[in-house]
């Protein structure tokens, strides 16, 4: 197909999808409108409960059961790209290059590594009081492993990195969160129901299973990732294009 | 307001499309993609806005002191936001092979099956 075509066939779908997009919105209730039917059962459910963090409460609690198909996606990905991006038989592994990096950009990666990593451990552990959680915090502990490849090098990042602890770990958070939702299912009748104490409100225990499925998502999301970013940086860093050592070039 | 932030979020939608369309980059069509996805994230945070309203958070806010908007939709949108990343990684990661066995990431010029 021309660019041409392509474009004017794209030119009258998007008419479509625009004219009836347009006309659902029409339907929609009015933006900032105070009617929530929803919004407010959620937050009742969620106070009941004890959870500050009411989306929280709707993601490891309400709706803790499309949290686990969410995770498992993530889990799905972590295997698809492991599956991907694995060495073939035409590649050669070279060993990453030390690098030299200024000292300022050492001492700073040194510096913020331990606080990233206290940062991410704070955001996993309050996800059920304030603003975060164990998506959010896995993201920033496994951004806080990576700093060591920013301020040093390749080889850095890899002592700091244990890929079959991390592959071990991933699996095994994958899994407990569908024990505690078995766990769920013995005591309190129902998959994933939040059988354990509630606590104080507002306090870091609160929330029953909230906490502990925080945790179980943050340590698969880090661990997801870092094994996820490991293979993406080993296809930039330490394989060597297939074609280059047939022609010699390396 | 009315219905403005809506149509937004459809305007967001048809551009990425628009790009995805004429693409000539694999990696500049995976970030059309992402930008189609992240439509969706202003029609749910724009479904779930109040007037007025603050974040549905309490642990700094006495309940029933003021409205909060609707958390639904922001639990929603997280989830929107991990399958977007997921689906991201798993694209690159084709590009990265479709790159070493073609030698080229232009959709148009991926014609033949290889083996």
């Amino acid at each position: 197909m021309t660019a041409r075509a392509r474009l004017v066939m794209f030119s009258v779908a998007a008419t479509v999808i625009a004219a009836f997009f347009v006309a659902a919105c029409a339907r929609l209730p009015t933006f900032g409108t105070p009617d929530h039917p929803y919004g407010d059962r959620a937050v009742a459910a969620a106070l009941t409960h004890r959870t500050a963090n009411v989306v929280s409460s709707v993601n490891f609690d309400i709706r803790a059961f499309d949290t686990l198909g969410e995770e498992s996606i993530l889990f799905g990905t972590v295997l698809g790209a492991t599956l991907l991006l694995r060495r073939a038989r035409d590649e050669r592994h070279r060993r990453a290059e030390a690098e030299r990096a200024a000292p300022t950009t050492r001492l700073f990666g040194a510096l913020l590594l331990p606080v990233t990593l206290v940062v991410g451990v704070y955001i996993v552990a309050h996800g059920q009081l304030s603003p975060g959680g164990g998506f959010q915090g896995g993201v920033v502990l496994a951004t806080a492993l990576h700093l060591a490849y920013v301020a040093a090098d390749y080889r850095a990042l890899k002592r700091l990195r244990p890929l079959t602890v991390l592959d071990v770990a991933d699996s095994l958070a994958a899994a407990s969160f569908s024990l505690v939702g078995l766990a769920g299912l013995i005591a309190g009748g129902a998959f994933l129901a939040n059988v354990l104490p509630l606590g104080t409100f507002n306090e870091i225990t609160s929330g029953g299973t909230v906490p502990v499925l925080n945790a179980a998502v943050g340590v698969e999301v880090a661990s997801g990732l870092i094994a996820l970013l490991a293979h993406f940086l080993d296809q930039a860093v330490e394989l060597t294009d297939p074609d280059d050592h047939k022609t010699g070039e390396r | 307001m009315g219905v403005w932030p809506y149509l937004a979020a459809g305007w967001v939608l048809l551009i990425a499309l628009y790009g995805l369309v004429t693409s000539r980059n694999l990696i500049h069509a995976i970030g059309c993609l992402a930008v189609a996805q992240s439509s969706t994230y202003l029609l749910l945070l724009a479904v779930g806005y109040r007037a007025d309203a603050t974040a549905p958070v309490y642990s700094d806010l006495t309940p029933g002191a003021r409205p909060v908007v609707d958390p639904v939709v922001q639990a929603l949108a997280l989830t929107d936001v991990v399958v977007g990343a997921t689906v991201t990684a798993l694209l690159l990661a084709l590009t990265v092979q479709l790159r070493k066995r073609h030698h080229t990431v232009d959709p148009q010029a991926l014609t033949g099956l290889k083996g």
